[in-house]
């Protein structure tokens, strides 16, 4: 590993390529091509890519700069993002990470896409995902896995693992993810990069690839906090074309970044450190409480009692929800057709081919959730515990402005470790669920490193509509430590 | 807690899921482990406790009904596996 004095273009934040493109150091096209060209040597490796879309980034990089010489100064002007699988892009394949949608072009761009665009950037590709967004580690792509850039043996985590590495190798200046119990801020963790999680609300999801429509967050995946202020900047805000987006005022994000969380109330749950966190882990989270009460900030233990009920209701809710929303897959309107002869035959073969196991599989359980006899028992037993883990957390914000726990229990795992083990695997995301059915925000920011140099993820949790205060946090920790500022070695 | 063969596959054609009888098997076994372990939650007490679908106050968000921008037919129908006039075109619905 080493410490990044960018001297290639790839190796840019966005907000440092925004300062480099506004003082004409280079132009979108320069930075567009170093970014291809860094795509082309090192994705071979890490597999971030599901489609490159290169010619089409290449012109409107083209087009950005004919803007500039014109006087156009909009926020992200000519940068390059990678966006996640499940976010449509009006004339770009977009298959979520599975078969069953297969060469399918959107007739039209997610909410959150169009913003960044509108703002300036242009899409440079998409990410691969656990198919659906199902997964922690990529391993349930219908296509590949993703490697992870510090070790190409383990997994970048997931679902948005190949939004991370992505980021984490340099092949994009940032990305956006999608978080339903977890997705943007584990692979985060696990490839050493800032993964946030807006609240549920703040971000439309129009256009995003549904799976648990209660829970799915887009977010920023970033090399810095600044870069996450940035981008959720321009994708923030109401949206007439989601009805569960809030009508709330999107602030300037990077105004919080003062650097200042003296007297700022930080809450540390008991629960959240475990049996079964790697001792590296807990080690680096410790010591960067510390660090924050370093800065001024005031340490307070906390409880979040029902933290253990989270995975489960997380999994019987999550796959309620998915059942539901993966019914329209049915080989009719969109992605390839099926050969049966008699309509419902066809329906089953379309989605028993269609779609992979673990997706199968939590259709499977979303659907015994649901159905008759089983209902009150499973789902409506879930959504009552789901209160009760809201209240846990508005409990603790009436006393602390942020919470902190580790992202992960562990750093990244073997590819191949936990894939035939769904428990196991499941487990992966046990501090991150719960943020999700609070619908509350959360960010990732690294932390440090394990005895086999694989980077470790810090979670800085607010109440809902808190993403000043956490951004706010993270950005004080990050500029006095230099655990962001590693990058992977990759030939 | 375990599920039945028959179970598996009565869930199966609930969601309308073609499954081959080594996945069924598969299943049977995976769904049994996971909903052993959902089981913890049923000993909370939950008496007096409303549900949460949805976290936002958000209710009953409602629109003028006013025509906006549309897809265009011919971007609508693109995708699909069988068209024909700027329909989808399905197997028939009724037999005969």
């Amino acid at each position: 590993m080493k410490n990044t004095t960018a001297t290639e273009l790839y190796q840019l934040t966005v907000h440092a390529a925004v300062a480099g493109l506004t003082s004409g150091d280079f132009s979108a096209v320069d930075l567009t091509r170093s970014v291809l060209a860094r795509i082309e040597q090192v994705d071979g490796q890490v597999c971030a890519y599901l489609t490159v879309a290169g010619e089409q980034a290449l012109e409107q990089a083209e087009a950005a700069d004919r803007l500039r010489a014109e006087g156009d100064s909009r926020p992200l002007l000519g940068i390059p993002l990678a966006i996640k699988d499940v976010l449509s892009t009006e004339g770009i394949v977009t298959t979520a990470g599975s078969k069953i949608l297969e060469g399918y072009r959107p007739p039209y761009t997610a909410t959150a896409v169009q913003r960044l665009k509108d703002a300036g950037a242009l899409v440079i590709g998409k990410t691969n995902t656990d198919e659906f967004a199902m997964g922690s580690s990529t391993e349930n792509s219908g296509y590949f896995t993703t490697h992870n850039p510090w070790n190409l043996d383990r997994v970048p985590g997931g679902s948005s693992g190949g939004s991370a590495a992505a980021v984490a190798a340099d092949e994009a200046l940032a990305s956006l993810g999608t978080d339903t119990g977890g997705s943007v801020r584990q692979p985060a963790s696990l490839c050493g990069v800032v993964g946030m999680k807006p609240s549920y609300g703040r971000v439309s999801r129009y256009g995003l690839i549904a799976y648990g429509s209660s829970l799915d967050q887009i977010g920023p995946i970033t090399k810095d906090v600044e870069d996450a202020a940035l981008i959720l900047n321009a994708m923030a805000g109401h949206d007439a074309h989601d009805s569960t987006s809030l009508p709330a005022p999107v602030p300037d994000y990077t105004a919080s970044l003062t650097g200042d969380i003296h007297g700022l109330r930080v809450g540390v749950p008991a629960e959240y450190f475990i049996d079964g966190m790697e001792p590296d882990v807990e080690t680096a989270v410790r010591t960067a409480i510390e660090h924050l009460a370093g800065l001024g900030a005031e340490i307070v233990p906390i409880h979040l009692p029902n933290t253990d009920k989270a995975l489960p209701v997380y999994y019987l809710i999550a796959t309620a929800e998915a059942s539901a929303n993966l019914s329209r897959f049915d080989g009719i309107r969109f992605g390839p057709g099926g050969k049966a002869d008699r309509l419902l035959d066809n329906y089953r073969q379309v989605r028993g081919r269609g779609f992979g196991r673990e997706v199968k599989q939590r259709i499977m359980l979303g659907t015994y959730a649901l159905s008759a006899g089983y209902y009150d028992a499973y789902y409506g037993k879930a959504q009552q515990v789901r209160t009760l883990i809201k209240r846990d957390f508005e409990a603790a914000f009436a006393d602390v402005d942020v919470i902190v726990s580790p992202t992960s229990p562990t750093t990244a795992f073997p590819i191949g470790e936990k894939a035939d083990d769904p428990l196991a695997m499941y487990l992966a995301d046990i501090f991150t669920v719960s943020l999700n059915l609070s619908g509350m925000c959360g960010i990732s920011i690294p932390c440090g490193f394990d005895r086999n140099s694989l980077p470790i993820g810090l979670q800085i949790l607010g109440p809902s509509l808190g993403e000043e205060t956490i951004l706010r946090a993270a950005h004080a920790y990050e500029q006095t430590t230099e655990w962001h500022a590693r990058r992977p070695i990759l030939a | 807690m375990k599920l039945s063969i028959e179970e598996v596959r009565h869930v199966a054609e609930l969601a309308k899921l073609e499954l081959s009888d080594d996945e069924i098997n598969h299943y049977a076994l995976q769904l049994s482990a996971i909903l052993d372990y959902a089981e913890q939650i049923q000993g909370v007490d939950t008496s007096s406790v409303p549900p949460t679908p949805y976290v936002l106050p958000l209710s009953n968000v409602m629109r003028d009904d006013e025509l906006g921008e549309c897809l265009p037919n011919e971007a609508a129908v693109a995708n699909a596996a069988d068209a024909k006039n700027g329909y989808f075109r399905v197997r028939a619905i009724f037999e005969e």
